[in-house]
C-alpha cells in the first residue's frame, strides 16, 4: 500500500459516491451510534467503531450514518451502540465487541431482527434527561 | 483502566472537545526510547484549583453526570505515566486552553503498548462537532513523520458521517501509518 494522497482520497470517495444505488439511498435512515467516554474507551470503543465500518464495508453498505457520542450511562456494558432504523425498533446493545458487532450488521440492520444477549434497552435515568433540574432521578 | 497510549491519547482528545475548543493540535513522537504525545487546545481551561482536582479519580465538573462523582481520564493518565516511570504535565489558562504532555519510556516494563494510530484517528477526526484538528506524528529515529488536518479530510470526503467515507478515511490513515513504523507497534517493550 502506497501512501496516499488527499487528492487521491476525493477521488475516491466521488467514485464511491457515483456507484452509490438505489438500496444505498434507503439506507440513509439507518443510524450507528458508538459511546465513546472514558468508559468506552477502556472497553474497547474504538475496536467496536472500526468493526462496524469494516463489517459495513464487507456487505456494501456504504451510506449507513456511524456517529459517536459521549457515555451514556451504561458504563457497566461498554462499550455501549445505540441502533436507529426504520422498521425496527430504537435498541441500545452493550457490550458490544468487534464481534457482536459484525453479528448487530448482520442480524440487527441486513436481517431486521435483534440480536437478543446484548439488548440493554434505554440509557440509565440518571442520563437520559439532562434539563436545568439535574435530570430524571 | 485503558490498555494502549492511543487510549489516553483519545481520551485527552475528548477532553479538548468537549472544553469547546475550535482548535485542537496534537503532536504524536515515536522515538525508539520513548513517545511524546502534546495535546494543545483553545477551549475553556481551567482555574488552579480545578487544576489540582483533575488528578483525583472522583473529581468531575458534574455537567456529564449530575448524580455521578466520577472523572475518570486525567486521573487514569497521570497513574499510568507514574507507574511507568514517564513524565505527565498539564498547564491550563481559563478562557485561553489546556496544554497536556505525556511521555512514556519505551522500555519500561509498566508502559502501556501503544495501539493502534490509525484506529484512535479515526475515532478522533470523525467525532461529532465543529473543531479544526491538526495532527502531525513524526518518528525522529527514521525521519518518518506527516501531518493532517481535519477540515482537508471533512472537505475531501464531504464529511465524516457515513459508513463510506469513514472506511475511506480508514484507508488513507492506514496509508500514512505505513512509514516507517516498527512492525511490533503493539508490543512496546
Amino acid at each position: 500500500m502506497a501512501k496516499m494522497s488527499l487528492e487521491e482520497l476525493r477521488k475516491l470517495r466521488d467514485e464511491q459516491k457515483k456507484s452509490l444505488s438505489h438500496r444505498d439511498v434507503e439506507n440513509k435512515e439507518i443510524q450507528i451510534i458508538v459511546g465513546m467516554g472514558t468508559c468506552g474507551i477502556a472497553a474497547g470503543a474504538k475496536e467496536t467503531l472500526n468493526a462496524f465500518i469494516e463489517e459495513l464495508d464487507e456487505n456494501e453498505l456504504k451510506t449507513v450514518k456511524v456517529t459517536q457520542t459521549g457515555c451514556m450511562g451504561l458504563c457497566y456494558v461498554e462499550p455501549t451502540v445505540e441502533v436507529v432504523m426504520p422498521d425496527m425498533p430504537d435498541v441500545i446493545y452493550g457490550k458490544v465487541d468487534p464481534e457482536t458487532a459484525q453479528k448487530i450488521v448482520r442480524k440487527h440492520i441486513m436481517g431486521k431482527s435483534l440480536v437478543n444477549d446484548h439488548v440493554f434497552d434505554r440509557p440509565a435515568a440518571d442520563i437520559v434527561d439532562t434539563g436545568a433540574n439535574g435530570g430524571a432521578k | 483502566m485503558h490498555r494502549t497510549i492511543c487510549d489516553f491519547t483519545l481520551d485527552i482528545i475528548h477532553n479538548a472537545i468537549e472544553a469547546g475548543s475550535s482548535l485542537i493540535l496534537v503532536d504524536f513522537i515515536e522515538s525508539r526510547d520513548e513517545l511524546k504525545v502534546f495535546v494543545a487546545d483553545n477551549g475553556l481551561g481551567m482555574s488552579e484549583e480545578r487544576l489540582r482536582e483533575v488528578r483525583d479519580p472522583f473529581s468531575t465538573d458534574g455537567t456529564k453526570h449530575q448524580d455521578r462523582k466520577v472523572g475518570l481520564g486525567l486521573a487514569f493518565t497521570s497513574q499510568a505515566v507514574e507507574m511507568a516511570g514517564g513524565d505527565f504535565e498539564i498547564d491550563s489558562r481559563p478562557d485561553h486552553g489546556n496544554s497536556v504532555m505525556i511521555r512514556f519510556p519505551l522500555a519500561h516494563i509498566d508502559t502501556p503498548p501503544i495501539g493502534e494510530l490509525a484506529e484512535t484517528l479515526l475515532a478522533a477526526f470523525s467525532y461529532p462537532g465543529d473543531f479544526e484538528m491538526v495532527v502531525n506524528r513524526r518518528l525522529p529515529d527514521s525521519g518518518g513523520e506527516y501531518s493532517l488536518v481535519r477540515s482537508e479530510l471533512a472537505e475531501a470526503l464531504g464529511g465524516f458521517e457515513t459508513s463510506g467515507a469513514l472506511r475511506l478515511l480508514r484507508k488513507y490513515l492506514d496509508s500514512q501509518e505505513i512509514l516507517a513504523v516498527p512492525a511490533n507497534k503493539e508490543g512496546s517493550v
